[in-house]
């Protein structure tokens, strides 16, 4: 087992336009700190892959960006959102929710038909117009290429749907919300390689629009689908730069063991 | 190698503790078959001797008005009309659960959702507490408490059916909030998350999706403390009034069909036409519980085939 320097750090900050920001946040479970000095720049209309072993707190760090820790974690530090530091009480949680979406790990479709399931958040803001609702379900579906399999059984339950099929309908719930961030949670560790390269297609459509940042324990996959991608270990932020040159110049002996599997 | 072979051909002590175990759950699993088939056929044997050997029509027992098993009526057969006590047990059922179900599901949800530690502790404990108080503490509570605040505040003599839902009200409670708690701790965490991070409230999680999804468990929940308080004989004789008339308003004495049972079932001699009507009554009640646990069994059906 090899000693590595913690403090030796290689974190780029991209020169497009951050959609997102964090500026040294720290996460603690009680007394446990799970995440050290975290300081990243998302730039808009990219996807932002973090990579690391279990453990390593990039889930951790994901869930603090739409603030889905509030309730299990302290979470220290600044988190900018417009120009805002959305990591204040004060803050309006559920209308930065809206903005910066979450897809998990697990497919979690609510136990409603699928309309329902893209429906729910609409109705919760209020809107109930029948037209403007089925549009919504519609774009919403095409734009997670779920609509042509599924088109003709919206009133069907979600939970008859396949793995794949349900993951693409959280993302399709996600967008019907019109977010600007989308975070995915190893959105495709449950899921087979088809379903899989499903989901990677939708996404990469999606960039254009979305800003992503996925959680992900595959390596191939943050490289095929990635533009950034940052690697965590042990709850620090040790390598952050572009995907390409992360996975051939890695800066960090780290990094370098963790992606040619010469790890620990 | 040889030996191989024998053992192999041969039984061992394992398998004999796996026939002995098996022997034994089968003898206890039959047991209680035989003995839920023995009380099916005594009820319903004794039961139906009302309509077999007294030869009573099933309408004016169900329909008839009149419950005076030893007189004889004017059509010239004994006045066992069993509609009074019909209608008021199935009144305090339906009164109690409704009046019950609010109260348990905001419990539940306070316990399972708001305060999952303050309420685990504190709150839990003394639900099923209540569970375990022996009904006739219920009943002379409401006979000491309830009947005179009852008279003090409508007039009349305090028994009646509203006295009677207040006693069950409380007796269902428990059963309600307990039943329900479990089914709410049975939605998945992920559809908490799922609609938080949709920017959904906690009261919108709660209420859309939280609730919904444990709705099988609640109805049958419901439904449990609704069997509870269609059995439940003692304590609702002592403040129902036990007089087998038409309930004509919230306070009118009146008689439900457990109450009767019992304070019929000491004053008549088997075999005789009062002991056999009475028999009815018991099977009018086995009739409803089974319809309450096939009813269960349904939306338990229902519930999974969503899933």
């Amino acid at each position: 087992m090899q000693t590595y320097q913690y403090d030796q750090t290689n974190i780029c900050q991209p020169t497009l336009a951050p959609a997102l920001a964090t500026r040294e946040l720290e996460v603690f479970y009680g007394d446990k700190q799970a995440l050290f000095k975290g300081s990243l720049q998302f730039p808009k209309h990219r996807i932002t892959a973090l990579i690391g072993a279990s453990g390593s707190g990039k889930s951790t760090f994901l869930r603090c960006l739409n603030r889905m820790n509030d309730r299990v974690a302290t979470v220290k530090g600044r988190i900018l959102y417009h120009d805002t530091d959305i990591n204040q009480r004060q803050i309006n949680v559920y209308q930065v929710r809206r903005q910066i979406s979450m897809v998990f790990q697990r497919p979690n479709p609510f136990a409603k038909s699928i309309r329902e399931n893209i429906a729910f958040a609409l109705k919760q803001q209020g809107l109930h117009d029948r037209a403007q609702l089925a549009a919504r379900v519609e774009t919403s579906l095409k734009a997670a290429a779920l609509w042509d399999e599924v088109k003709d059984e919206l009133d069907q339950s979600a939970l008859a749907l396949s793995g794949g099929q349900q993951q693409r309908l959280c993302i399709a719930r996600c967008l019907a919300l019109a977010p600007d961030i989308l975070l995915l949670d190893e959105p495709a560790s449950a899921l087979d390689p088809i379903s899989t390269a499903k989901i990677e297609a939708t996404l990469a459509a999606l960039r254009h629009d979305y800003t992503i940042i996925i959680v992900t324990h595959n390596m191939q996959q943050a490289s095929r689908i990635a533009d950034y991608t940052a690697f965590f270990h042990l709850g620090h932020i040790l390598e952050y730069s572009e995907t390409e040159a992360l996975f051939t110049r890695p800066q960090i002996k780290v990094t370098e063991d963790y992606i040619s599997g010469n790890f620990g | 190698m040889d030996r191989m072979k024998q053992n192999l051909h041969q039984a061992s002590k394992a398998s004999y503790q796996d026939y002995f175990g098996k022997s034994i759950s089968l003898f206890c699993a039959s047991l209680v078959g035989m003995l839920v088939v023995a009380i099916l056929y005594f009820v319903m044997t004794r039961g139906l001797a009302t309509f077999t050997q007294n030869h009573i029509s099933l309408r004016s027992f169900l329909l008839g008005q009149t419950w005076n098993p030893t007189q004889i009526g004017a059509n010239g057969q004994p006045e066992v009309g069993a509609l009074p006590m019909i209608v008021t047990s199935l009144a305090v059922t339906l009164l109690a659960a409704l009046l019950a179900t609010p109260f348990a599901v905001g419990v539940a949800l306070f316990v399972t959702e708001i305060a999952p530690r303050r309420g685990g502790q504190l709150l839990q404990p003394m639900i099923e507490l209540l569970v375990g108080i022996p009904s006739v503490v219920y009943g002379f509570i409401g006979l000491s408490a309830l009947v005179p605040l009852m008279r003090h505040l409508f007039g009349g003599t305090g028994f009646g059916i509203l006295t009677g839902t207040l006693v069950l009200f409380v007796m269902v409670l428990p059963t309600i909030t307990s039943l329900a708690s479990d089914s709410l701790r049975a939605v998945p965490l992920d559809y908490h998350s799922a609609a938080l991070a949709l920017g959904a409230t906690r009261w919108q999680m709660l209420y859309k999706v939280v609730l919904r999804a444990a709705l099988p468990g609640i109805l049958t929940a419901v439904i449990f403390g609704m069997a509870r308080a269609f059995g439940e004989a003692l304590a609702v004789q002592m403040v129902i009034g036990n007089a087998v008339l038409m309930p004509k308003g919230w306070l009118t004495p009146t008689s439900t069909l457990t109450s009767q049972l019992t304070t019929g079932i000491g004053n008549t001699t088997l075999g005789t036409l009062p002991n056999n009507v009475l028999w009815s009554l018991a099977l009018i009640l086995l009739v409803m519980s089974l319809f309450f646990n096939s009813l269960v069994r349904f939306i338990g059906r229902r519930g999974r085939m969503q899933k």
